[in-house]
């Protein structure tokens, strides 16, 4: 307790320490998660190793790199979701609201509730459209109008106008495109602080994939978008910052546009030039 | 250039020496041989099942020529094999009501506990021992379980229960219950496993707790499945023959409590079938007539199952 304690005090102090950290000075945005240090490993075989960098508020990063290099595992340590997984260790810290996610004192659930998820493949729940979206709210105790909850969250997700008149039959119905829409409405509805998405158009048709790529710019007035890609187009086209990892190493971290045209590092010019991987 | 050209030479050449004949020349008797051995095979079982069902039509139907089916179907007395007799069989049907009521309301609850438990909670290393171990359950014989009831069950029942009787309805359910309980956890454990894990996942990243996850998306998505298993082990039940006589005794009754005997009608055919009571007479048929209504019911409940089954199969594509 008092060693867990300590570090979380010293990581504040870190991040309060405004003239050495890297991001007060150099970086524009208000961070609302401070990636730190991170390495993760399954069943001491290491996947991600010693990673940091901030997510910025209302903003979307984008993490891009070849396939097994940890980007999927870093995004899903993000809110706890490798907790399910046998012999994941995370070290380092998520700071997230002035506390490291993986303290002993942090409810996994309560982190969830704040920052949701959308996966790769469509996951609605086998039932109606309405309690897709309904769902989640019911089991935190929203309290309010759930037809309006209902209502903003598939119109937020543009997909409103498609599904109102067969809200109460089931989403399994709907085309993939509209199942991973209203995957993220489903999460919109929890109004999450942050919405993390592993590879959320790879299973969809080119049409689908620019509706929600569409649907990402108009959401960042109101949420933190965190996004996983192996679509380099994809990640330059809608993201503000972007890290490029590769074998679990953090290569580059910056703003989209610098990553892309004028990287610093040879590994990530070969790299979104489509040299390799 | 001139390597391909030599090359495509040598090819011609070989198709040239070669003689290629694609036509049917031979018949293969081997093969012919194994399959007409193997469909034999499968229609044995075809075959009995006809056999089966012809011979409870017939004598079912000499039955009825001699008792309306008025009166066996809503008669409330059965005594076939002692004059005055009757043949009204809703003693028989309510001896195995009662007893497939008692073991469900034993076996659902803990059998879908234990599916839950297996399938959403235990590490794979206790999944390994208990599956196993559920399964050997249900391989003991059952005339063990009817045994395990008079000898074990029932005492100890006296104890607890007073105005018990040696023969009573309660200890057959109870054993029959523990005997449908392997069936109703692992096909429950089987279609709870079936639900796709990026359900549980989805339902996590909304902020649900395990329980949550549980009963409110894992279970619902996959209740066909469990609902097939309970039915299937209701029909396991209800055609049980040896421990519930062994168990339950041979009285036909109404009765409404579980401490009296009672007479399922599986305990009924065992009872005549064991007597000598002479081929040919009426109470000979009465015989067929109970395996008729017998098969008609476990058949029904297995068609359903199977029809939950099949429309189970298809939720998740």
């Amino acid at each position: 307790m008092s060693a867990i304690n300590l570090l979380e005090e010293s990581i504040v102090e870190k991040t309060a320490g405004e003239s050495e950290s890297i991001p007060s000075q150099t970086f524009p945005d208000e961070v609302i998660l401070d990636i730190d240090n991170v390495s993760i490993s399954y069943s001491g075989n290491p996947a991600v190793k010693h990673v940091s960098f901030p997510i910025a508020k209302n903003r979307i990063t984008s993490i891009i790199g070849p396939s097994g290099c940890g980007k999927s595992t870093l995004l899903r340590s993000i809110n706890r979701m490798n907790d399910f997984i046998d012999g994941v260790t995370v070290d380092g810290n998520f700071i997230y609201a002035g506390h490291n996610v993986y303290s002993s004192r942090i409810d996994p659930v309560e982190v969830r509730r704040n920052i949701g998820m959308v996966f790769q493949k469509p996951n609605p729940f086998p039932k109606t459209i309405y309690k897709n979206i309904s769902w989640g709210p019911q089991i935190n105790g929203f309290t309010g109008s759930m037809d309006e909850l209902v209502e903003k969250s598939l119109r937020q997700a543009a997909l409103w106008d498609e599904v109102r008149d067969r809200l109460h039959e089931s989403a399994l119905g709907l085309s993939g495109g509209q199942q991973q829409r209203l995957c993220i409405a489903r999460a919109l509805a929890m109004e999450p602080d942050i919405l993390l998405m592993d590879e959320p158009c790879s299973a969809l048709d080119p049409i689908s994939t620019s509706h929600i790529e569409d649907l990402l710019f108009d959401l960042k007035s109101r949420y933190t978008i965190v996004i996983v890609t192996h679509n380099m187009q994809q990640a330059a086209r809608i993201s503000d910052y972007t890290a490029f990892l590769e074998m679990g190493d953090l290569i580059e971290f910056g703003i989209t546009d610098q990553l892309f045209t004028r990287p610093n590092q040879k590994r990530t010019e070969e790299y979104v030039t489509g040299r390799f991987g | 250039m001139q390597m391909r050209e030599m090359e495509t030479l040598k090819h011609s050449d070989v198709n040239q020496a070669k003689k290629i004949d694609i036509r049917k020349t031979r018949v293969r008797w081997g093969e012919f041989l194994i399959e007409s051995s193997l469909g034999l095979c499968a229609m044995i079982s075809i075959f009995t099942t006809g056999v089966i069902i012809f011979i409870l039509a017939q004598e079912s139907l000499g039955f009825f020529e001699a008792v309306s089916p008025f009166d066996f179907f809503f008669g409330t007395s059965w005594v076939p094999l002692f004059e005055p007799s009757s043949y009204g069989v809703l003693p028989l049907l309510w001896g195995t009501m009662l007893i497939t009521i008692g073991a469900a309301l034993f076996a659902i609850p803990t059998g879908l506990a234990s599916a839950i438990y297996l399938s959403e909670y235990a590490s794979p290393r206790m999944r390994a021992v208990v599956k196993p171990v559920l399964e050997v359950l249900a391989g003991i014989p059952t005339v063990v379980y009817g045994y395990f009831a008079l000898t074990f069950v029932t005492p100890l029942l006296r104890k607890m229960v007073p105005g018990l009787e040696v023969f009573n309805a309660l200890s057959g359910a109870i054993v029959v219950g523990v005997m449908i309980l392997p069936t109703i956890a692992t096909l429950s454990d089987n279609a709870l496993r079936a639900v796709p894990d990026s359900l549980r996942q989805g339902a996590y990243a909304l902020g649900a707790t395990s329980l949550e996850v549980t009963t409110r998306v894992v279970v619902p998505a996959g209740l066909s499945g469990v609902m097939a298993s309970f039915l299937l082990a209701i029909s396991r039940a209800i055609g049980e023959t040896m421990a519930v006589t062994l168990a339950a005794g041979a009285t036909p009754n109404l009765s409404l409590t579980f401490l009296e005997s009672i007479q399922t009608m599986t305990a009924y055919i065992v009872q005549v079938s064991m007597g000598d009571t002479p081929a040919g007479g009426i109470a000979y048929q009465t015989l067929f007539a109970v395996a008729g209504l017998l098969f008609v019911i476990t058949l029904i409940l297995n068609i359903v199952s199977q029809w939950i089954l099949s429309k189970f199969r298809e939720v998740y594509e």
